[in-house]
């Protein structure tokens, strides 16, 4: 076991270095930072001055040599754009995107196992097909839509919830967390489930799928005859049989939705890493660019690391060892 | 009898309180992006100096009208024998918000700062050679020579306080390129009517009135500024009643608030202009089908383009009736505007084919448009109007829109041979725009003049500007400068862009004309 995390440990730093190299590489073509940071009437030989101390003369390979080399002692530079240390501004966003990440993660999976549960047990029902129509309305309509049609809705015409912002927050160390004040839950709710919908679909047509195979397996036949209680073959059986493909999903959708909950941020201007990256990206402010996509491939391998031991604790064939055919 | 003068006395005491608290103004301003920083002196960028003003103040301000007005200053004049050398009278009484008095040694240094290597200010105060303190309330700045207009240049330098400066070690103002961030990026000192009670970067800062201002009391005691960076869930905000005043208006909705009940939109122009830049000199285009000669080195082609340039039609169909189409490229608030220079020729697209034939490309030709499609209002629209346009007349146009992190390098590298930019003018006076569009490019000169037009004559003229000590003789030159640019057609103007503010009914807040308000102007009905 530590054997096998200790070799996905080294597999993720090669991951981060490549992702970083990679990114860098395409860093040349989103425009020049001067363009933002120098004032209008900034004479050539400022913008000459500007680019030789910034380093920006410099070959894309020599830039991400010295990026490597200060991120390995933990310094990011400072934002072009906002003037604060890189770690600091990405340290004080998380918070606000982890909490809408798991928000709507939560969500999703809850109602996503409830809904395809249901969906399973009772595949000819009326009320699976809505469930099943209303599902691909979530997934076809792009995000920003649902969202500003949210907005319309509750914060405009009827005026129950925000439309923008995180509310008051509660300071907690150095995290800040909306879910204690009344403000930041209703703030939460319209964000969450936008952000939520696709997830949801996602893992409701998954779970049904399972559900819908495992059920018709000989063991949960078997079950059956020995007369095991309905619920108890539903939840204790069925259930667990089909969680292994539902938390691979989830861990990659959770990885998805903290790095690139970009749009629902925007939309809902939540101060969070997502919206952080696409100001920075429209003022090519490559401090933080850089250091979030190094960050969010952290997330990712992080995340993937958690699912492949959660595999070792759900399915005990894999516990021990008795790997067949490896 | 004693009882009932008692009520009395406590009704109109309790009267009094609540009118106190009626005073209490909340006023929640939106705009799609935050001031970059607070440290006064870093950057030149508009959304940043609007929050600044509220903070900080300068020597001389600017009305709605663009006319100067005394803040820190209150006099101010030539020295009596010695047109090299600016007196400034300063105003008694003022204090910083930490309570140190402000005195001519803090304009020494803010001068100074701002003139530092890593100010975005310093081009501003090019011209000052040194600023000395006669006496706590006389300053002296010695220019390098007459320089009429450097009152224009003060109206968005800050006063700092130079014993708080020294306290928290902010000599080097914050610097892009470097590793740390100092103190004044995140805390302020300043005169201004507000002071800053927090800052949430990107999200809200929250500002309070500051109770020792030494003007009047303006409406407004609290301001909270936030940042909604989309467009549709900006004005959504304002129509769920969460936000009373938004800056940033697109252009489609000006229209549907207007006519919405409870919502009011305030109209007014900007001191930004919006225009089109070519390439001059022999060498053929790099983007053209054309491999012997530059066309737009002909004056004829430029006057085809201008006459098959519809600004009334752009200006109806594109902007929605929201701009000023100007035949000069330069607001009416600058000093050296005038109505023969701003009218422009009505469109004759036969008589541009015309002027094609007879400059020798009578099937036209073909070129790329180089075109910003996220920082002027419409710019992509604008330019794909005129594609069409000149379409009529035989020019075979590329669009190619970029947004303005790509766009900019483009240009600035003179890479482009026709182009789109917008450009305002901050000191009010005809001379910025020459030095930076019209003089020919060099290292201090013409940064901007990317179509790399030279006139030698002209450069001389632009550059006598900045030492003449008689100012009906610059201004005469000022009109002999335009007389040639309008007539060398340099650049091609559309319009002058307009501003528009949306609020709540019963609250005012009148359009800027560098998109600056302050919320001192703020009235309430």
């Amino acid at each position: 076991m530590l054997a096998f995390i200790a070799r996905r440990l080294v597999q993720s730093v090669i991951v981060m270095l490549v992702v970083a190299f990679i990114a860098f590489l395409v860093f040349r073509y989103v425009g020049d930072p001067l363009a933002a940071l120098l004032s209008q009437d900034a004479k050539q030989a400022d913008y000459d001055a500007a680019r030789e101390r910034l380093g920006l003369d410099q070959p894309f390979y020599v830039q991400f040599y010295y990026f490597v080399i200060n991120a390995l002692q933990g310094q990011f530079g400072i934002s072009y754009r906002l003037q604060q240390p890189v770690s600091q501004l990405i340290l004080e966003r998380l918070p606000a995107t982890i909490e809408l990440a798991f928000a709507s993660a939560t969500i999703a999976l809850v109602f996503g196992v409830l809904l395809g549960i249901y969906t399973a047990l009772r595949p000819r029902a009326f009320s699976t097909g809505v469930i099943m129509t209303g599902s691909l309305v979530g997934v076809s309509l792009p995000t920003f839509l649902i969202g500003i049609g949210l907005i319309y809705v509750f914060a405009v015409e009827l005026k129950w919830l925000p439309s923008f912002g995180r509310g008051e927050v509660v300071q907690i160390g150095w995290w800040r967390t909306g879910l204690l004040t009344q403000s930041g839950l209703r703030s939460l709710v319209l964000p969450a489930i936008t952000l939520s919908l696709f997830q949801l679909t996602l893992i409701m047509r998954l779970v049904r799928a399972e559900m819908l195979e495992v059920l018709r397996t000989d063991y949960i036949r078997f079950a059956r005859a020995r007369g095991l209680s309905q619920r108890a073959i539903n939840f204790g059986h069925a259930l667990r049989n089909t969680m292994v493909p539902v938390i691979t999903i989830t861990g990659l959708q959770l990885g998805s939705v903290i790095a690139f909950a970009i749009i629902t941020e925007t939309v809902f201007q939540w101060p969070g890493v997502g919206s952080l990256f696409v100001n920075s990206v429209a003022a090519v402010d490559v401090p933080v660019m850089a250091a979030y996509l190094v960050f969010v491939a952290l997330v990712f391998v992080v995340i993937n690391l958690i699912v492949d031991i959660l595999y070792f604790i759900v399915d005990p064939r894999l516990r021990d060892g008795a790997r067949t055919g490896k | 009898m004693h009882s009932s003068l008692t009520r009395i006395a406590a009704v109109l005491v309790a009267s009094t309180m609540l009118a106190g608290v009626a005073n209490a103004e909340t006023i929640r301003w939106a705009r799609s992006s935050d001031a970059l920083t607070l440290d006064p002196h870093s950057q030149n960028q508009g959304n940043t100096h609007t929050l600044a003003h509220h903070i900080y103040e300068t020597l001389i301000g600017r009305d709605n009208d663009g006319s100067l007005t005394p803040r820190l200053a209150t006099e101010w004049a030539l020295k009596d024998g010695d047109p090299t050398v600016w007196v400034f009278k300063l105003r008694e009484g003022v204090k910083f918000h930490n309570g140190n008095d402000f005195t001519a040694e803090d304009v020494v240094y803010s001068i100074e700062r701002a003139k530092s290597e890593f100010s975005n200010m310093k081009q501003l105060h090019a011209e000052v050679q040194s600023v000395t303190a006669v006496d706590d309330h006389t300053v002296e700045f010695q220019m390098t020579g007459p320089a009429l207009i450097y009152p224009n240049n003060l109206t968005n330098t800050f006063i700092m306080d130079k014993t708080w400066s020294d306290e928290h070690d902010l000599a080097v103002v914050q610097d892009f390129a470097s590793g740390a961030s100092n103190y004044s990026v995140l805390n302020t000192n300043g005169t201004g009517p507000y002071t800053l009670v927090s800052r949430e970067v990107d999200v809200k800062t929250t500002l309070t009135y500051n109770e020792g201002w030494w003007g009047e009391k303006p409406p407004v005691t609290d301001i909270e500024y936030l940042t909604i960076a989309d467009a549709q869930t900006r004005i959504s905000a304002l129509l769920s009643g969460e936000i009373d005043i938004v800056q940033d208006v697109p252009p489609q909705d000006i229209e549907r608030l207007s006519n919405t009940a409870g919502f009011k939109v305030e109209i007014g122009p900007e001191n930004r202009f919006i225009y089109f830049g070519y390439k001059f000199g022999d060498e053929p285009l790099k983007s053209s089908n054309i491999t012997d000669s530059n066309p737009f080195n002909n004056p004829l082609v430029r006057e085809a383009m201008e006459l098959a340039l519809d600004r009334d039609a752009i200006q109806q169909v594109v902007m929605r009736g929201q701009s000023i189409p100007t035949g000069i490229p330069n607001p009416p608030f600058v000093r050296g505007w005038t109505e023969e220079l701003d009218a422009y020729p009505a469109p004759d697209v036969e008589k541009a084919k015309a002027l094609m034939a007879e400059a020798g490309y009578p099937d036209g030709f073909s070129v790329t448009l180089d075109t910003p499609n996220n920082r002027y209002v419409n710019d992509e629209a604008i330019s794909t109007a005129y594609v069409g346009m000149l379409g009529q007349i035989g020019i075979n146009v590329t669009l190619a829109s970029r947004p303005v992190a790509e766009h900019s390098p483009i240009i600035l590298a003179n890479e482009s041979d026709f182009y789109l930019l917008g450009w305002g003018v901050p000191t009010f006076d005809s001379a910025y725009v020459f030095n930076d569009l019209i003089h020919t490019k060099t290292e201090l000169h013409g940064t901007y003049n990317v179509g790399l037009y030279s006139n030698p004559e002209l450069d001389e003229k632009i550059i006598a500007l900045g030492t003449m000590d008689d100012m009906d003789a610059r201004d005469a030159t000022v009109a002999e400068i335009w007389e040639v640019v309008k007539a060398d057609r340099v650049l091609l103007p559309i319009h002058n862009q307009v501003l528009a503010y949306a609020m709540r009914e019963g609250v005012t807040l009148p359009v800027q004309p560098e998109n600056q308000p302050n919320m001192t102007t703020v009235t309430f009905e």
